[in-house]
């Protein structure tokens, strides 16, 4: 019988010819990643008696969620992760400024093609995108594997995902996977392995791939995948660290669920507070007003991104009372932004252009809600005080919808500036 | 037989409700995470639990983040289980590698209410609450060996002795 691509992965790293679903299997990770938890995960390493990481070059950290330091708490917890990489030796750090970590991995060439990749951020599943297989882990368990380079993993069932048609703008993969969130439901993949497949993925640029990894986790998934092809080539050309070798499922593996849906028919599509799979037509919540417009962050905060709502941006400005955040999800996009006049754009409409970071999604900094307060944003979460306070409102929408709402002041279909 | 009082929660608690990303990044030990459990769901909660209390929830417990807080805080509440008919899979990794017993239960969390009594015999699988008892699928030698050892730190350091 044929395996699906969790199977085959989890198969070769544990050195079994094949695996069943359920299966528990001890592997060693090809890369492993942390961002502003790794000073916590040293404290929790520090207590397991095991004086030096075993593979430093197992391990990237960047430094991307509180960047730079807003308090003096996050610089304090900053100098630790510097003082611990120094003195462990890991050589691939990457400090503020760089970029987000999930957009850093790639871009440095550690998202490869059938790669296991483990993450103490649950946002790991983006590099799915590239086909290699990522999943979150937490912060006992990183330290672990500072110490012995090793992690148990469960054998996921796996879902395939058929999405036929193609999409054409300003509707997006954002406003897919949204759709496809809201039809199956926060828990609708809970624990399974989500394999993207069909004529819109093949269609889509590295970047929307990454979105649809990016959020596999919240419809509860482990990870995602997208085959890798001829665009992840050439993504990967003078960037990818190794050889690597493709893994793709075989063609009579077992999926528990077979779900299709048609990129052509769809609408511009919004996530409601406070959950992710709260989603409707952008139509159908047109009016709502906001006060906080935010582009960027690891789902949406990539070139192609920026240049939508740029494109939409274009000689127009943003409606009094409203903030626009723009965040570029790494240097190099930053770079290439403005290389090609779409940070020009978007400041000169009223844009605040930020660094490339989390930024306020996380409720940290940069940006937080007041009471009261609505949020038209780009990220992934709109969990009740997630960015600020508990009584403020988070919609989650492509970058065309947040550049759209900001020129009105109101929820917008981008469709009206097309 | 085990028996605590019950904290009742609904579907898709998530890990920003039970414990704050504004705290994440700051270094904090367990005690001062259990004074900010389930702030932005239930802000008289960390004040009022009781050691050996219980969460019982809907669906999907625990979904969002990976991080480890929202295990370690309940934990350091003195949470003694919680019990959903499902939980998201960071969260009941974070769980067992906290020491704190998470229970699948697939029938019977819909009539347990805040304030009632449950028992847990986690050993035999076991729930018990108004004289009814449920049955939960023991965890895989593996993963009961983690939860055993109180977490899994130590239970690394117990491995890594031998």
């Amino acid at each position: 019988m044929g395996m699906t691509f969790a199977q085959k992965i989890l198969a070769a790293k544990a050195g079994l010819d094949s695996i069943d679903v359920g299966q528990i299997v001890e592997i060693e990770p090809d890369v492993s990643l942390s961002h502003d938890n790794t000073a916590a995960i040293a404290k929790t390493f520090a207590k397991i008696g095991v004086s030096n990481v075993k593979d430093p070059d197992m391990f990237v950290i960047v430094l991307d969620h509180t960047v730079p330091a807003s308090e003096e708490k996050y610089a304090q917890n900053h100098k630790e992760i510097r003082e611990f990489v120094q003195m462990q030796g890991i050589r691939r750090f990457y400090d503020v400024g760089v970029g987000i970590c999930h957009q850093v991995l790639p871009e440095k060439g550690f998202a490869l093609p059938g790669t296991l990749i483990l993450g103490s951020d649950s946002h790991t599943t983006t590099y799915g995108a590239f086909g290699a297989f990522a999943a979150g882990v937490g912060r006992s368990e990183m330290a672990v594997l500072y110490a012995t380079s090793r992690i148990w993993l469960k054998t996921p069932a796996s879902f395939k995902i058929i999405v036929r048609g193609k999409l054409s703008d300003p509707v997006s993969a954002k406003d897919l996977i949204l759709n496809i969130i809201g039809s199956i439901g926060a828990d609708g993949a809970l624990y399974k392995s989500v394999e993207y497949t069909g004529e819109a993925i093949d269609d889509m640029s590295i970047g929307s791939r990454m979105v649809l990894c990016n959020m596999a986790i919240e419809m509860g998934a482990k990870n995602g995948y997208c085959a890798p092809d001829k665009k992840t080539f050439e993504f990967l050309v003078n960037r990818a660290e190794g050889e690597y070798t493709s893994v793709y499922p075989d063609d009579d593996a077992v999926y528990e669920r077979v779900l299709e849906f048609d990129a052509s028919a769809l609408s511009p599509q919004i996530a409601r507070p406070h959950t992710v799979d709260n989603v409707c037509s952008v139509k159908a919540v047109a009016g709502t007003p906001i006060h906080q417009a935010l582009l960027g962050t690891c789902t949406n905060g990539r070139l192609e991104d920026l240049r939508i709502a740029a494109k939409i941006l274009k000689g127009r400005t943003v409606a009094n009372g409203v903030r626009l955040l723009v965040l570029p999800a790494s240097q190099e996009i930053l770079l290439e932004a403005l290389k090609e006049g779409v940070i020009d754009t978007l400041v000169r409409a009223g844009g605040l252009l930020l660094n490339p970071g989390c930024g306020p999604c996380l409720g940290a900094h940069q940006g937080v809600l007041a009471p009261g307060e609505a949020c038209i944003s780009t990220a992934n979460r709109n969990f009740k005080g997630r960015m600020g306070s508990r009584d403020a409102e988070t919609y989650l929408g492509s970058p065309a919808t947040v550049a759209a709402s900001a020129i009105t002041g109101v929820i917008t279909d981008p469709r009206e500036f097309f | 037989m085990n028996k605590g009082r019950v904290w009742k929660y609904g579907d898709d608690v998530n890990t920003d409700v039970i414990f704050p990303g504004k705290y994440t990044y700051q270094p904090m030990e367990p005690a001062e995470m259990a004074e900010h459990s389930l702030e932005d769901l239930d802000p008289g909660f960390a004040k009022a639990v009781q050691p050996g209390d219980i969460i019982v929830a809907g669906k999907n417990f625990g979904c969002g983040s990976s991080r480890e807080q929202a295990a370690t805080c309940l934990k350091a509440s003195g949470v003694a289980a919680i019990i959903a008919p499902s939980f998201s899979r960071l969260f009941f990794r974070n769980a067992i590698n906290s020491g704190l017993p998470v229970i699948e239960l697939a029938q019977g969390t819909d009539d347990m209410q805040k304030g009632d009594l449950v028992g847990v015999d986690f050993a035999a699988g076991k729930v018990e609450h108004n004289g009814n008892i449920y049955s939960f699928p023991p965890l895989p030698p593996e993963v009961l060996a983690i939860l055993e050892d109180g977490g899994l730190i130590p239970h690394v350091k117990k491995v890594l002795s031998k």
